[in-house]
């Protein structure tokens, strides 16, 4: 008996070695989802690229912002933001559905790390808004988008809008596990990502909102996430925004990670 | 290692106000199967939620295949295999990569989960269709899928809740002749089931659960004779009179007759139920008593329910109020027929 509790319980870099492995054995069970359903994919891309198109053509001759000399400049940084964040609102829907439909009972009853499960999810979805990040920036290209202020910032960019949703995923997760049915999650997951994103810098100046509004707006995390990706794509004032925005990140993942997890243990006990 | 693969001791768990599980004890020794029958809401899946670490007991303690479900949950997790109420495999994965997910997952390698997911595609009769997406799939093939996946880890100690719900009979009947072929592997086995047919074709021993506890053990044989043999089912016309139709036939019984209130059915267990027909005719006939339906059949769960405890089967709320429990086949139990 003795040997098989060894076997079970092995070292701690073993440990280290299957949570890692766990995590990229999950993660690749997720994002096959996407290829077996392209129609998933393809609909998730097409509303952001719609955005943009939208925001270039029909509202951008209306919006007038001062410094900027073409608005799809202006508009992409918020694009990418928008993006990131509505596709972690699907962190949660995935994870109600792997509830509702017993995978999470099978998943639980085998030796495999416990965090495997929320850190594949969100580790999948990630990769997902890569994808999409990659090609709203081609989108975005395509219609007289270019980044001003260098390759490197570029890439940082692309980073931070990747670790700004990783971070709403998790809040995700989080609503997710807490309403427990898929369309509960959908239609939950969604009701309070829009007040954040358009009440924002996102697509439109501050300065053209109403006083009591834009105290709201300057302190909302998408402001400032739009901001700093504004002085990594256009150049200007980054460093202030950027570590405010890197500062929100790590404290949505300290709150929200320890929520989701144990929502996670409860949710399935 | 002790003998007994599974034992538990005064097990309990409530969820608020309900006692699903209220003082359970068991005891299954290592290469036997375990059949826990009872109706929806019983208690069997909490029970089953326990004895695979994702529930935590109240109270009691349980130990399966040497290792306590609470304190050693995660060496545990290595030894049993479980396939819950649900097929749990992922509808966008081909059935090789279901396989071959959980293999990884019991952290067996790459090319070992390989060669296992294989064994089961053949061992289930799936090769054809294994690379096919499971949205492809039959009931039938995604519950041998499910069962594929609960044996990937070759486990020591394997739970099957009501593994053939929702089923067809033909779907049925094979998947029990799979589950027949694990026991000579020398896996422990507990199912659950709604079903005396199915717990006879399949366990060595029976325990009977009714609200969250054992109300009768043994061999399925043992627990048919506390019915009495087969049963008859008499049907009086006029529904009024069902009481002196039971007194009619009642001496010709093994036990006493009981009278189903809402269908006004009389049953009455007896040894050999058709030597005694024509006397049961002749009977009725002479209380001019009119019949309009009259059938032996052999005893059902229910049939034992009623012996046991005197009343039927009653579904309660158990399965509601547990987390993570959406109850499947809700209903589906086979109406008592008189066919």
């Amino acid at each position: 008996m003795s040997s098989i509790a060894d076997r079970a319980l092995p070292l701690p870099r073993r440990r280290l070695w299957w949570t890692l492995s766990d995590a990229a054995v999950v993660t690749r069970r997720n994002l096959y989802r996407y290829i077996r359903v392209p129609p998933l994919l393809l609909f998730s891309t097409i509303q952001p690229i719609m955005f943009v198109l939208l925001f270039t053509y029909v509202f951008g001759g209306a919006i007038q912002v001062p410094g900027v000399e073409h608005y799809v400049d202006y508009l992409m940084a918020g694009i990418l933001v928008q993006t990131v964040i509505f596709g972690s609102t699907q962190t949660g829907v995935g994870l109600a559905e792997d509830l509702s439909r017993g995978m999470v009972d099978r998943f639980r009853s085998l030796p495999m790390a416990r965090s495997a499960v929320l850190a594949g999810r969100t580790l999948s979805d990630t990769v997902r808004n890569l994808f999409v990040v990659c090609l709203m920036v081609v989108v975005g290209t395509l219609v007289g988008f270019r980044f001003h202020a260098g390759v490197v910032p570029a890439l940082a960019a692309v980073a931070l809008a990747l670790a700004f949703g990783l971070a709403f995923s998790w809040i995700s997760a989080f609503i997710g596990l807490s309403v427990r049915d898929v369309e509960s999650a959908q239609a939950a997951g969604f009701v309070w990502v829009f007040p954040l994103v358009f009440a924002s810098s996102a697509f439109v100046p501050v300065d053209s909102m109403p006083g009591w509004l834009q105290a709201f707006v300057r302190a909302n995390p998408v402001t400032i996430t739009v901001n700093a990706m504004r002085g990594l794509t256009l150049g200007g004032p980054t460093t202030r925004p950027l570590l405010q925005s890197l500062a929100w990140i790590v404290g949505i993942l300290l709150v929200f990670v320890p929520l989701a997890v144990n929502r996670y243990r409860r949710a399935a006990g | 290692m002790s003998d007994a693969a599974i034992v538990t001791k005064d097990l309990r768990k409530s969820f608020g106000p309900i006692k699903a599980v209220d003082g359970v004890d068991l005891a299954a020794p290592a290469g036997t199967v375990v059949g826990l029958l009872g109706p929806n809401g019983a208690g069997k899946t909490t029970i089953v939620r326990i004895l695979t670490t994702l529930l935590n007991p109240d109270g009691g303690t349980a130990r399966v295949a040497g290792f306590d479900v609470v304190r050693d949950a995660e060496a545990l997790r290595a030894v049993i295999g479980l396939a819950g109420q649900y097929a749990a495999v992922d509808e966008n994965l081909t059935g090789r990569e279901n396989l071959d997910l959980v293999g990884r997952l019991y952290h067996l390698g790459k090319a070992e989960a390989r060669r296992r997911a294989d064994e089961m595609l053949e061992r289930f009769e799936l090769t054809d269709a294994a690379n096919r997406t499971v949205k492809t799939y039959s009931g039938g093939m995604r519950r041998r899928l499910d069962l594929g996946a609960s044996l990937v880890g070759r486990p020591q100690v394997l739970f099957l809740d009501e593994p053939t719900t929702g089923l067809d009979p033909r779907s049925r009947f094979s998947l029990w002749d799979v589950i027949r072929e694990l026991v000579y592997d020398g896996t422990t086995l507990l199912l659950t089931t709604q079903y005396l047919e199915e717990a006879d074709r399949l366990a060595d021993h029976v325990a009977v659960i009714d609200g969250g506890r054992v109300i009768a053990e043994g061999t399925t044989d043992q627990l048919k004779a506390r019915v009495g043999g087969d049963l008859l089912a008499v049907r009086v016309v006029d529904r009024t009179r069902a009481a002196d139709a039971a007194e009619a036939v009642a001496e010709l019984g093994s036990g006493a007759p009981q009278v189903l209130a809402e269908s006004g059915e009389v049953s009455l267990p007896v040894r050999e139920g058709a030597a005694i027909l024509a006397e049961v005719v002749r009977r009725l006939d002479a209380a001019q008593l009119e019949i309009s339906d009259l059938a032996v059949r052999r005893p059902t769960m229910d049939d034992v329910f009623l012996a046991l405890t005197g009343h039927v089967a009653e579904e309660t709320a158990e399965d509601a109020q547990e987390p993570g429990t959406t109850p499947r086949g809700r209903g589906r139990r086979p109406a008592r027929s008189s066919a």
